[in-house]
């Protein structure tokens, strides 16, 4: 079981940009008005910010980075770590990671690497940033993670185009070896890779002219095989079954208990999927975040958005026990736990 | 008969009678009118079916009986006594 504590290495500042377009599914018209009102009241997505063509998550990023490390007042030269995480990067070729260490100028004693994880790609970061940071002792580190999912979905498909918004977020690490441990519980089932695909486009179906045909799925589904398919009902049953026990063996395992925790901060997948999960772990309304209704599913950059728009004033005054966990596509999912005491937080950016 | 559904999940007690079954759904879908569900009736004719009520039925039955239903449970049933043999046979 990839149950670990990272010591050693402690949050200084988090940090996320979205972009200025803002949609509400209310004008979604491909969808009659009644089923409008019902993905807005389920599903629970009112608005989405959309990238403009030709606005990279790697853009969003270096906003999000440029403003944390300025208000960090960090030296950049100290920053010899960057883990890029998304699963819309710039280029096929090459890594984003690389192209985001230059544009901030940071020095050439940088490891940069990408990821490719969505839902639970923040979590999954951290816990590759404060490994790497406490073997390694780099004393600065940046987790840039974030998505750009409105320009893969079907306009045509109800079963995703009302759902993602985009954001990217940044979030700071500093070796302090007076930082209590953060503590981990990873898991993954690839049997469910198809669940949450993008068909065409890699290696495996290389994207050829029949990738952009068009084919009916089912009652208001239709998209191509280079657009995001997903679905519903598997993804749904795969978090109901796999995220309680995670966080309940995590919780076992550094003998806790919900009560400890200021705040669980979910991936936003869907307002009932999320609540059906709150209410299984028994947790008060005022202790889970959302920002569902207003930013939508923002795939791997949810849980820092959330964290930002959310308990920003919490966060940037006081210590806070916070649990966070993401689930989806993969399958992969996680649960972190750390504390989070005075950090550097700005104000979301409009990009 | 009755019988008590408690599995590893328990969140709720909740009987495992039709009656309750039913009070449950209509708990969950507020358009409903109190009464109209009956043990034979065809779910898909009373709702205006389509994936978000799946998502709500399935999360009515994993929070109430602590069961995971699937999409195929529900392709296959066609009344609401279908869905609660279903059930039954899941907690």
């Amino acid at each position: 079981m990839a149950i670990f504590s990272i010591p050693n290495v402690r949050m200084a500042g988090i940090s996320a940009a979205v972009p200025r377009k803002e949609v509400s599914n209310l004008d979604y018209k491909w969808v009659s008005v009644k089923d409008r009102e019902m993905l807005i009241k389920t599903v629970g997505v009112e608005k989405r910010r959309v990238a403009e063509a030709g606005t990279a998550t790697s853009d969003l990023c270096f906003a999000s980075a440029e403003k944390l490390i300025s208000e960090l007042g960090w030296d950049k030269k100290e920053i010899e770590l960057l883990i890029f995480i998304s699963q819309s990067r710039d280029y096929i070729i090459p890594s984003t990671s690389g192209i985001i260490q230059d544009r901030l100028g940071l020095s050439h004693s940088c490891v940069a690497y990408d990821i490719g994880l969505g839902c639970s790609g923040w979590v999954y970061g951290v816990s590759a940033m404060t490994s790497m940071m406490h073997s390694t002792k780099i004393k600065k580190g940046l987790l840039l993670v974030g998505d750009i999912s409105t320009l893969t979905a079907s306009y045509r498909d109800k079963s995703t185009y009302p759902l993602f918004g985009d954001a990217a977020t940044a979030t700071a690490f500093e070796y302090d070896e007076s930082a209590p441990p953060i503590d981990f519980n990873l898991e993954s089932d690839g049997s469910g890779y198809d669940a949450i695909i993008i068909p065409d486009g890699g290696m495996r179906n290389f994207i050829s002219k029949s990738s952009f045909d068009y084919k009916k799925f089912g009652k208001g589904i239709y998209r191509n095989r280079f657009q995001i398919a997903l679905n519903g009902i598997e993804v749904f049953n795969f978090a109901l079954r796999e995220v309680v026990p995670n966080m309940k063996k995590l919780l076992q395992e550094v003998s806790k208990t919900t009560a400890d925790y200021d705040y669980f901060v979910f991936h936003q997948a869907n307002l009932l999927m999320n609540e059906t999960i709150r209410k299984m772990m028994k947790l008060d309304k005022e202790k889970v975040p959302y920002t569902i209704r207003q930013y939508g599913n923002t795939s791997s950059a949810s849980i820092p958005l959330t964290i930002v728009s959310e308990l920003r004033e919490q966060i940037t005054s006081r210590k806070v026990n916070l649990m966070t966990c993401g689930f989806g596509v993969g399958l992969s999912w996680g649960t972190v736990a750390m504390e989070v005491d005075k950090i550097v937080c700005p104000a979301i950016i409009d990009y | 008969m009755f019988t008590f559904a408690i599995s590893v999940n328990t969140y709720k007690l909740t009987t495992m009678t039709l009656e309750d079954f039913i009070k449950n759904i209509e708990t969950e879908f507020d358009d409903l009118e109190p009464g109209k569900l009956k043990a034979d009736t065809v779910f898909r004719e009373v709702f205006d079916w389509n994936s978000i009520n799946a998502l709500i039925l399935i999360a009515m039955v994993k929070t109430e009986y602590g069961a995971a239903i699937n999409a195929e449970d529900i392709q296959k049933s066609k009344t609401i006594n279908d869905l609660f043999e279903i059930v039954k046979s899941k907690v």
